[in-house]
């Protein structure tokens, strides 16, 4: 066994160098990254729990060097993993053991802010975030919000179909994309979408969002920018009884109200945030609801009238209203270190991300409740009520013999009953690595086979991310999922939901 | 009106056969988009038949319902809701169908702010070139699980598949909408149409023609006013007849013989083409008359970042659609491939094959 390991690193050893020498032939020596200690920074992104040393990693400055390590690792057949900031959250970045880790990190330069048609231009190692800072000054912003947008890059974002607080309104990533850049396997650019709201063709920008880095590498892409609201409002809404929480999003939404945020967290999840944050949640509460309302300043007086009804109506006990944009925020920093919070009450939790009709919440937190007591595991809910994304979060103790294993039962058991009830095992975090297996609860072999083909049509050598997003028929068996030790969730400082 | 059946294990049975065969198939909902893309090639395949809504909650913002469903049947029902198709899409005829509308990809005034099909489609059950029956997507809004199918269908005019059913994402009805016109030449309209859009002002239509500017917008009196206040604009009564009008293009606009060409630019392009255009969308869907080759149409919208379709009349076998890059191309006929595999779905409606 010890020749056999030897072996395989001398092997890794030999072709390591030979990718070092064939790219410092194309790329700026600072490009290429080659020596072990400096490749362990990229061995895994924001899930942890799964690690793998890249063969090497690759630090391009434009597009034209994309294309030339692409048509290299076509030629040669070696596997290649496009990373953006790292912040992912199902292992979608990472490293293969015997590819390239391509990092789109110094492609970082917003290209253009366009007010007139309101969009902007950027290359996809630009920070979610900084699009809403370039465009503000220009009284525009980009929507997509997902939690930790001072950190991901927005061709990240584009892998994924990045969501956040506000997509029940303002749609998810797919919504607000206008054009995408990318470059195939092949090393050739494309661009599918346009300056318009539509292409021609088929619509490859929207298959395309979401696919993992499965399909092609990003290189650019265009945004759409919108009107920053004038006037924002948080209510909060205390109730003694989930269920009840749940019939109020119901009845905000038959009241003809799209809350631009819309947000749930129960009894463990709230405490846990209060003792972290000191939001001023009622720590009595069976649940909080969050309803955030935007518009103009007389709208959103007039909505945040009605909506405060709706609560009371539907039974909560205290319904507050933000003051000022101060307390707006602090009202949402609880909600928003909801992981972290969890992590400070327990040694490991592990993070689902199921999501459901939302009808079907009092009956799926009823049931997970009772596995809680059936496995002996503490479970905290953070639910994104708006659109039905439930984000249960169990706690356990990888220090004790068992546990962990319980842990991943538990969870597995929550998203079997998410695809049960009509939902998916993933609503924003993606499958990656992670969910890999899950994706047999979900999806049937008729489905698989024509994801595979569908890859087949970008990618025949399966070069581009191999292993992730969608499991081979034969691997259908097992189920992973993110564990998270002692607070090893890489970039604590960020929000995550 | 309200006929529900499944007649989705005939229709199976069928393009099994077909596909056996090679026998090619022309799919028909209610007929009321054949001038729309190139020439309908294949034995008629009718698919009004498989028809009916078969899920809608309102509190879910979800309806699904069978591909052979008329517009109408589902926009009664979400009226009765005070609900509606975000996407607003054209109804040409009494006879179109939901499977029809998202197969065309095409939409209504609201789209720039309300989204397209592929924006509000979560899920389909889709028929393949096969036979086989597979389900893509979901009735939830949120929903990362393998590559998104679904909105690769909205828009691709049957040559993938057969849409058995679609879940639709659905929106609260507008409480008020008031519409406003402006006297305006092409370029104040633009400027009243753009400051407008970058003040947050809730529009859901804009259309110019003729030198008059229509805005219609969803909000109370008192915004009304104090929006009239600061752009001007007259209240133009019973608006919705105007509105449902251009959305099934019934203004003699579009009542002709020469060939109609649907341009989808950036909305401040600068597009100077001599002929005669209808403006929609803040400036981003341009209707186009004018009596240029096809080239240089395709070559002046091309040069904004857009492209040209020709809607309406010219031949019908040639490049309705804006030509892709080869690449592109080279995609389009592997996606074929792999949901049609032998060729029998609405042959080269799309692009020649």
């Amino acid at each position: 066994m010890q020749g056999q390991s030897d072996n395989n690193s001398l092997r890794r050893q030999q072709q390591r160098r030979i990718l070092a020498d064939a790219f410092l032939k194309m790329l700026p020596a600072d490009a290429v990254i080659f020596r072990e200690e400096e490749l362990v920074p990229y061995e895994c992104d924001g899930l942890s729990a799964y690690r793998q040393v890249p063969l090497i990693v690759l630090l391009p400055y434009d597009t034209g060097q994309v294309q030339a390590i692409l048509r290299y690792c076509h030629t040669n057949k070696i596997p290649v993993v496009a990373r953006g900031a790292g912040t992912g959250l199902s292992g979608g970045a990472l490293p293969h053991e015997d590819g390239v880790l391509l990092s789109l990190a110094r492609l970082n330069k917003i290209l253009e802010v366009d007010q007139s048609n309101m969009r902007a231009r950027v290359q996809p190692g630009v920070r979610n975030m900084a699009i809403s800072d370039a465009a503000r000054s220009q009284g525009l912003y980009y929507a997509p919000d997902p939690s930790s947008q001072i950190a991901c890059s927005i061709g990240g974002n584009v892998a994924e179909n990045a969501g956040g607080v506000h997509c029940l309104k303002y749609g998810l990533t797919v919504n607000n994309l206008l054009e995408v850049t990318l470059i195939t396997i092949e090393g050739e650019r494309i661009t599918l979408g346009g300056g318009g709201l539509d292409s021609p063709g088929l619509d490859l920008l929207a298959l395309m969002t979401g696919s993992e880095g499965m399909l092609g590498v990003v290189v650019e892409v265009l945004v759409k920018l919108l009107p920053i609201p004038t006037k924002a409002q948080v209510i909060l809404a205390t109730f003694d009884e989930v269920e009840a929480a749940g019939n109020a999003v119901a009845a905000i939404i038959a009241n003809g109200i799209i809350p631009a945020g819309l947000e749930l967290m129960d009894n463990l999840s709230l405490r846990a945030a209060e003792a972290f944050i000191h939001a001023g949640y009622p720590v009595e509460a069976a649940a909080i609801l969050l309803c955030e309302l935007d518009g103009s300043e007389e709208e959103v007086a007039v909505s945040v009238k009605f909506v405060c009804s709706i609560l009371k109506q539907s039974g909560a006990s205290e319904v507050r209203i933000s003051k000022d944009d101060t307390e707006r925020q602090r009202f949402w920093a609880g909600r928003k270190a909801a992981f972290p919070a969890v992590g400070r009450i327990s040694p490991d939790y592990y993070c689902m991300d199921g999501t459901i009709p939302r009808k079907q919440l009092a009956m799926v937190l009823k049931k997970i409740a009772e596995m809680s007591q059936r496995y002996d595991l503490r479970c905290a809910n953070v639910f994104h009520a708006g659109d039905g994304n439930l984000h249960p979060l169990i706690l356990y103790d990888a220090n004790i013999p068992g546990e962990l294993e319980k842990a991943e039962k538990f969870g597995g058991e929550i998203l079997e009953l998410c695809v049960a009830v009509g939902g998916t095992i993933t609503g924003e975090h993606g499958v990656g690595l992670e969910k890999i297996n899950q994706m047999c609860a979900q999806f049937p072999d008729a489905e698989l086979e024509i994801f595979h083909a569908v890859k087949a049509a970008f990618d025949p050598h399966n070069l581009l991310n191999p292993g992730k997003a969608i499991p081979t028929l034969s691997r259908c068996a097992e189920f992973g999922a993110m564990h998270v030790h002692a607070g090893q969730l890489r970039f604590p400082e960020l929000e995550r939901f | 009106m309200g006929g529900n059946q499944d007649i989705s294990e005939a229709l199976q049975a069928d393009v099994v056969q077909a596909a056996e065969s090679g026998q090619q198939l022309c799919l028909q909902g209610g007929r009321s988009k054949d001038f729309y893309g190139r020439e309908l090639i294949g034995e008629p395949f009718d698919l009004n038949q498989h028809r009916g809504i078969v899920d809608y909650e309102p509190t879910e913002l979800v309806i699904t319902a069978r591909g052979g469903t008329p517009l109408t049947e589902i926009e009664a029902a979400l009226t009765a809701q005070h609900q509606m198709l975000p996407f607003e899409p054209p109804h040409f005829t009494e006879a179109s169908t939901i499977g029809g509308a998202i197969a065309s990809g095409l939409s209504g005034p609201r789209r720039p702010w309300f989204g397209a099909p592929r924006d509000l489609l979560l899920g389909i059950k889709l028929l393949d070139g096969r036979g086989q029956i597979l389900n893509f997507g979901g009735q939830v809004m949120k929903n990362v699980a393998g590559y998104d199918l679904s909105r690769l269908m909205a828009g691709s005019l049957g040559t993938l598949g057969i849409l058995l059913e679609v879940s639709i994402k659905v929106l609260p009805l507008p409480p008020q909408e008031t519409t406003l016109l402006f006297e305006a030449d092409t370029e104040n309209a633009h400027a009243i149409t753009q400051r407008m859009c970058l003040d947050a002002t809730p529009i859901s239509g804009s259309c110019h023609m003729d030198g008059q500017l229509h805005i219609r917008l969803e909000c109370d009196e008192t915004r009304v006013l104090q929006l009239r206040n600061r752009f001007g604009g007259e209240l133009v009564e019973d608006a919705e007849i105007f509105w449902r009008a251009l959305r099934d293009q019934q203004f003699a606009f579009f009542q002709t013989d020469v060939p109609l060409w649907r341009l989808s630019m950036p909305p401040a392009a600068d597009f100077q083409l001599p002929g005669k255009q209808l403006i929609e969308w803040g400036g981003a869907l341009r209707w186009f008359k004018g009596d240029h080759s096809m080239e240089a149409i395709r070559s002046a919208v091309s040069a904004t970042g857009g492209h040209a379709i020709l809607f309406l009349n010219g031949d019908r076998s040639g490049e309705i659609f804006h030509p892709l890059n080869p690449t592109i191309a080279l995609l389009h006929q592997r996606l074929k491939k792999v949901f049609d595999p032998k060729f029998i779905f609405n042959p080269g409606r799309l692009y020649p094959e």
